[in-house]
């Protein structure tokens, strides 16, 4: 007899999993969780409604983390070429953890509360993440994981009208601030951001009380729940990265085309320039961009013929230029957009190439991203 | 008239008994597992195919499938209302969303493919 072979890995639950599967979701395997891809109206639907009212998503696979303590901000400096120092108090910023390469081990946002530093890191990094701010900075402040917070995302132009009347005064945060708030009796930490090119909020809530905000936000009539689908179609009409598609350890941000998430005071020439992880790499890249292979472009196809992840991109002569990271049919569009690497020399905007589906070239044009435009309160 | 089923969720309505053609298209339960059905690419009438050979594709927002020829024929039809509004393949799967028409070359071939009490049975463990 042959021993019981391992059992699969269970998968992980977020506080929301029986509203999920009482809602009618399809339950998909990601990073590790049980999650919902779709619900019953299906993912162009939730994507629609995202785009003209108000979507909920749950996004409690995230992980969430705080640093505390007088060194924190200077000790994160060194694991990203950000500006955290300088970040005022009830303010948000994208930020990127980099290897000693230069290669980003995860992109994620955070917030200065003053007290501490905030953090959203994905879902399927955040062990290594956790683990990774603990090595680098752990003797220069306190590094504490939150597992016990959920996250819900709530993407739409109405967002804002439905939670304000759950919690007036959200309506006075501008991008990328935030605050404590009571929403329908439950205390959270919610930013004015989001992940889908759209106004609206993250909201930070305890596992305990993440359903019975879900429910609160739900009997509003702005808001529908949204799957993980509409969150991914969402995002790239947006034009921004899913890591591990669009960006990973083999990228620099300078090669993703992130290089507006690298302030000037951390570039050649500021007043704390270099001294984060990758350096070098990074500010080479930056002031000779000759010594880039690749570039991260927004692409949009010419026929209406969708244009998937891993397909091959060739020059119009026919030689091999590059690879789409993420792909899809834009519900917004109604047309194939994509994101993709290309050589330096096909990446300025309006250059055409050729996308290989099935054997078959696709005409494709270098795009501008975002390929939908935002909609972010600027105030 | 016989409907038959392949492993692949597909569907042929079989009319005629000399020249037989299949018309072919995709289950309901194919339609529900890819959402909601955003392209399809269609084989060139007056191809002739083997069994299992891919005829088209079908995608959704978030998945591409291959659709296989049923039976070995030659394509007679397709479905131009579907190239132009694939949603017709979710919305009515077993009639306006026909893919295409095949003039069977060996019907022998439909003895191994499922009626639809097998069908049944196998969609609901696929």
């Amino acid at each position: 007899m042959s021993p019981n072979p391992d059992p699969p890995q269970a998968l992980l639950e977020t506080p929301l999993h029986d509203l999920h599967v009482e809602l009618g979701a399809r339950m998909v395997p990601f990073a590790g969780y049980s999650m919902p891809v779709q619900y019953t109206s299906g993912l162009m639907a939730e994507h629609l409604h995202t785009r003209a009212a108000a979507g909920l998503f749950d996004v409690s696979h995230m992980g969430q983390l705080r640093l505390e303590g007088l060194g924190a901000a200077a000790a994160f400096e060194s694991l990203m070429p950000v500006d955290v120092i300088d970040l005022p108090v009830g303010k948000q910023r994208y930020g990127l953890l980099l290897n000693e390469a230069g290669g980003i081990m995860d992109d994620l946002m955070f917030f200065n509360t003053g007290i501490s530093i905030f953090i959203i890191v994905n879902g399927a990094c955040k062990a290594a993440d956790i683990t990774h701010i603990q090595q680098g900075i752990g003797t220069l402040c306190d590094v504490i994981p939150m597992p016990e917070m959920a996250l819900l995302a709530l993407q739409g132009p109405q967002a804002v009208t439905a939670l304000s009347r759950l919690a007036p005064g959200v309506e006075k945060l501008v991008f990328m601030t935030g605050g404590r708030f009571s929403v329908a009796g439950c205390d959270c930490f919610l930013t004015r951001s989001g992940y889908t090119g759209e106004d609206g909020f993250e909201i930070s809530v305890h596992s305990d009380q993440a359903e019975k905000l879900a429910r609160a936000l739900l009997a509003q009539p702005e808001v529908k729940p949204a799957g993980l689908g509409a969150r991914n179609s969402l995002r790239l009409e947006a034009g921004l990265c899913l890591y591990g598609n669009d960006i990973d350890t083999s990228t620099t941000p300078v090669e993703g085309s992130l290089n507006w998430a690298i302030q000037k005071v951390r570039r050649a020439g500021g007043a704390r320039a270099g001294g984060f992880a990758g350096a070098d790499t990074i500010l080479a890249q930056l002031a000779n961009p000759s010594l880039l292979t690749r570039k991260r472009v927004g692409l949009m196809a010419l026929e209406r013929i969708p244009v998937r992840d891993h397909t091959a991109l060739h020059s119009q002569d026919g030689a091999l230029i590059g690879e789409v990271t993420s792909g899809l049919l834009g519900p917004t569009l109604n047309q194939p957009v994509a994101m993709g690497y290309v050589g330096p020399e096909f990446a300025a905007i309006g250059t055409r190439i050729n996308a290989m589906v099935r054997g078959k070239p696709v005409p494709m044009q270098v795009t501008a991203m975002p390929f939908v435009a935002t909609n972010y309160f600027r105030g | 008239m016989t409907v038959k089923y392949t492993e692949d969720h597909e569907w042929l309505k079989i009319e005629g008994t000399t020249d037989m053609v299949a018309t072919v298209g995709i289950t309901v339960h194919a339609q529900d597992a890819l959402g909601d059905v955003v392209f399809v690419d269609l084989p060139s009438v007056g191809t002739s195919y083997a069994q299992k050979e891919t005829a088209g594709v079908v995608e959704s927002v978030k998945a591409a499938a291959d659709v296989y020829m049923p039976v070995s024929g030659e394509v007679i039809e397709v479905n131009e209302a579907l190239r132009d509004d694939p949603s017709l393949a979710n919305t009515d799967p077993l009639g306006a969303g026909w893919f295409f028409k095949v003039k069977l070359s060996d019907a022998s071939q439909l003895d191994a493919l499922m009626d639809e009490t097998r069908y049944s049975a196998f969609s609901a463990n696929a």
